[in-house]
């Protein structure tokens, strides 16, 4: 007889106990700190070096030092985090929170911020708080 | 004579996840031969060597499958990391060790579950592949992928597992082993399942040889290989006997799948205490020069790499051999006079990988 009742433990166990899945997407996934959901980039310490670019499996990401934007495709991207470790500035890294589904494919672009030369900028200040003192 | 008659068998069939064609030479329900055709899933991987620079190859090569896409990362590195004599920290070769054995986990729970519902036990199915997700879920939470790792590199790996998480990791694995026990006891004592494997797809250990069968097809006929005795990764620091049955049967497949499973366990547990406190990867300079092979034990059996350098940033040639493909001769034999119903069974129990065999 034994031999025919292996599974009834189990069955018996799984009928009274909670399930395994969760009621997606009532009860939200959380994800761990690890999880490679999508790159990120910190745009104010790029130099726009494009080792990035060259490095990437797929090619999903582009920079334009001429127009200085970081453009990343989210469809093409395969999360390996590559780019991540090549970044010399590690300015890139890979957080939680997977891309969501589109009906089109886009691009994301990010533009640095034009920074003007501390050189120049010195002086100026100071040239204007002279006269309104 | 009887009359003879050619039944095709998939691409597409409801016992394969993956696309592979069999022409089945039937003489009413007995199988007479069976001729295997592939092809269908090929993409072109190996070449990719000469087009990406060696280091970005080890991303490719994870893609070659998606349950030992770990040990294809690894395999490769391990293959890079000889020809450039580059030796790997301690910590990274036992670090890739758990991670292996974990991978060994969660493919023979996956196996276990697709033969549950190969003969139609749908909730021993579910079971195994409940019991698989906490392994997915550890492997998340270390790699911070569920599937594809990203963490080798040629020289070591990019991610650490601290201790407190090794130690999360081995009582989760001591939990595991009360209910994994619970899931196989059925496997190995249910009259019903019983009656659809034991005595089915006999492979005597002559016919093995001959063949060429590996991994666990092998070890159930009674053979005692297994790569890992070779010594690589943290393998020579561990201690563990080999898995073999004398059954040559589905049975004894089964068997062995199941054992080994509690034995990758039993390896966590030692690499976790052994694990020494070094750096994860060593610098390397420079490009490959030369060629070298490489041999590892996958969940599936025996995987062969081989890597050819030319002292540029792209390799000249990558080959690889995995299990599937030297077990489809030995598919072949087991299915010779066999019984239509259990063909499906059969294509199971080598645990056929469609995609590294044709990467």
């Amino acid at each position: 007889m034994a031999q025919f009742l292996t599974f009834t433990k189990t069955v018996m166990k799984n009928l009274f106990s909670k399930p395994a899945t969760t009621a997606y997407p009532a009860v939200p996934r959380e994800y761990p700190e690890r999880t490679r959901g999508h790159v990120e980039i910190n745009i104010e310490e790029c130099i726009m070096c494009g080792m990035c670019m060259r490095s990437c499996p797929p090619g999903a990401i582009e920079v334009k030092r001429a127009e200085n934007t970081w453009t990343i495709n989210r469809f093409d991207c395969v999360q390996c985090g590559y780019c991540v470790e090549k970044c010399p500035k590690k300015c890139l890294s890979i957080v939680p929170g997977y891309q969501e589904p589109g009906d089109a494919k886009f691009v994301d672009s990010v533009v640095k911020p034009v920074v003007e030369k501390p050189a120049e900028e010195a002086p100026k200040p100071a040239a204007e708080v002279k006269p309104a003192e | 004579m009887p009359k003879r008659s050619i039944v095709p068998f998939g691409p597409q069939h409801p016992v394969l996840p993956e696309p592979i064609h069999l022409d089945l030479v039937l003489e009413d329900e007995k199988v007479i031969e069976a001729i295997p055709s592939i092809g269908y899933v090929h993409r072109g991987l190996e070449s990719l060597v000469t087009k990406k620079d060696f280091n970005e190859m080890v991303y490719v090569t994870e893609r070659i499958c998606g349950i030992c896409s770990f040990m294809h990362g690894m395999g490769y590195s391990m293959a890079v990391e000889k020809i450039m004599n580059v030796e790997v920290p301690r910590r990274a070769e036992y670090l890739r060790t758990i991670w292996a054995e974990m991978s060994r986990i969660h493919s023979h729970l996956l196996w276990l579950g697709l033969l549950a519902d190969a003969f139609g036990f749908e909730s021993l199915f579910m079971q195994s592949w409940r019991l698989r997700e906490k392994i997915l879920d550890m492997f998340e939470i270390s790699t911070g992928g569920r599937v594809i790792f990203s963490v080798n590199k040629i020289g070591g790996v990019l991610k650490d597992m601290p201790a407190d998480m090794l130690n999360q990791f081995v009582s989760i694995l001591n939990d595991m082993e009360k209910d994994l026990r619970a899931t196989t006891k059925v496997f190995l004592e249910d009259y019903t399942v019983k009656s659809r494997l034991v005595g089915v797809g006999i492979l005597t250990k002559e016919d093995a040889i001959r063949r060429g069968a590996v991994g666990p097809m092998m070890r159930a006929s009674g053979i005692e290989v297994d790569m890992r005795k070779t010594g690589y990764a943290a393998y020579n620091d561990i201690d563990f006997e080999l898995i073999t049955s004398k059954e040559c049967d589905s049975y004894g497949r089964c068997c062995v799948r199941i054992d080994e499973i509690f034995q990758s366990i039993e390896i966590i547990r030692q690499a976790v205490k052994k694990i020494p406190d070094t750096e994860l990867s060593a610098t390397v300079k420079g490009f490959p020069n030369g060629e070298a092979f490489v041999r590892l034990e996958q969940p599936r059996g025996e995987a062969f790499y081989y890597v050819r350098a030319n002292g540029s940033k792209f390799l000249d040639r990558m080959r690889v051999r995995t299990p599937t493909f030297a077990n489809l001769p030995a598919l072949t034999q087991t299915l010779q006079g066999c019984q239509f119903a259990d063909v499906p069974l059969l294509i199971l129990t080598i645990d056929p990988c469609i995609s590294c065999t044709e990467r």
